[in-house]
């Protein structure tokens, strides 16, 4: 197996990995449609090889309010994987689960906040699950944990786990949308740099 | 007064001002905002850290990134534009710890690992902690104003104070 750093990625790695972000992010978005019955789009993935600095604005900036659902990944693949949703798309997406007529601006029960966790972690167990199944590699996800707060404070629990072995951030980001219209949230996988490699031999594109 | 510019802090990285400029950093979480002030010549510094402790971790050569390192080069950079260390004083805010994990074993814990490392650097240095805002699980914005040494401390959910 080769080791690939983060200063020998090339364009051909990150098409494969974008490849990634798409399998996932599409069987996901087939689970949310169905939870919906509405047709969820994706936008192209993007994959970044960010600095910490810039790794707090990858969602719309440091301060922009988010619900974030994150899960650890164990197992052949390691790292952290953040289903981010915008705080108006997550109001929205409880009332059409829920049939509440709310108030977009009220905030969230108890109730809501528990569906909203669990919508995450089927986003995130079906986005994992393609991959696994692509790959041929394990990848366990933990129980899902949420919160709704700043991005950049968000950004900042995988940034540390990452941080602790490298100054850079592998980051494979897809945004769906709702009809093609705005944003609802993003997918966003964070590999170690031991996984990314282990991906892209898997994917016979580590060469 | 003319007001000053707001120099921005990102994540992993440090800066200092002088009076009327300010010091900001956007949406601090597990990480620590490191404030150091001299009143006498109006001089701040921030660092906005990561990680407790640079002799842990292989990969340290950002300095900025570690408690300890980053701590070390801010009092450095401050005391090369006029201030002094004796007469330092220090603010905390951020060290949350965002999501519920269930296990909260230490390592998990970062944020408060990384406010305990920060509190004992700056005892050893001799350096008072006089106001912090630091632990809970949300996210903070802080801003530092050299002119009056005051320190801001914006939340979504848990108003806006100042230390």
């Amino acid at each position: 197996m080769g080791d690939i750093k983060f200063n020998n990625l090339n364009e051909g790695h990150l098409d494969a990995l974008s490849e990634v972000g798409n399998i996932g992010a599409g069987n996901a978005n087939t689970a949310l449609s169905q939870m919906l019955n509405k047709r969820i789009d994706m936008d192209v993935p993007s994959v970044k090889i960010a600095d910490f600095d810039e790794v707090s604005g990858v969602l719309g900036g440091a301060e922009n309010l988010i619900v974030g659902i994150l899960v650890n990944v164990k197992g052949d693949i390691n790292g952290m994987m953040i289903v981010a949703i915008e705080k108006s798309s997550a109001h929205k997406l409880v009332n059409m689960l829920m049939g509440q007529e709310l108030n977009e601006l009220d905030g969230f029960t108890q109730m809501d906040l528990s569906a909203l966790c669990e919508i995450g972690n089927i986003l995130a167990s079906s986005y994992l699950s393609s991959l696994s199944a692509m790959t041929g590699l394990a990848m366990e996800p933990s129980i899902p944990h949420l919160a709704i707060d700043m991005a950049g404070a968000i950004l900042s629990v995988p940034a540390i786990e990452l941080g602790k072995v490298d100054d850079r951030v592998l980051l494979i980001k897809n945004e769906f949308l709702e009809g093609g219209e705005s944003v609802m949230g993003n997918y966003i996988l964070l590999p170690d740099p031991p996984s990314f490699n282990k991906i892209l031999t898997s994917l016979g594109a580590a060469e | 007064m003319k007001d000053g510019k707001v120099i921005k802090v990102g994540m992993a990285d440090l800066n200092v001002a002088e009076n009327p400029d300010k010091l900001m950093t956007l949406g601090l979480g597990s990480c620590i905002g490191i404030v150091l002030y001299d009143s006498a010549v109006k001089v701040g510094g921030l660092a906005h850290i990561m990680l407790p402790d640079s002799t842990q971790i292989k990969n340290n050569s950002n300095l900025a990134k570690f408690a300890d390192t980053a701590i070390d080069v801010l009092i450095k950079k401050m005391v090369e534009v006029g201030a002094r260390q004796t007469r330092l004083v220090a603010k905390l805010a951020g060290g949350a710890q965002m999501f519920d994990f269930k296990q909260t074993s230490d390592e998990m814990r970062i944020g408060y690992r990384n406010e305990m490392a920060a509190r004992e650097i700056l005892k050893e240095l001799g350096i008072p902690i006089v106001a912090d805002d630091t632990g809970s699980n949300y996210g903070r914005t802080i801003e530092l104003d050299t002119s009056t040494g005051i320190l801001t401390v914006k939340t979504i959910n848990h108003g806006l104070k100042e230390i």
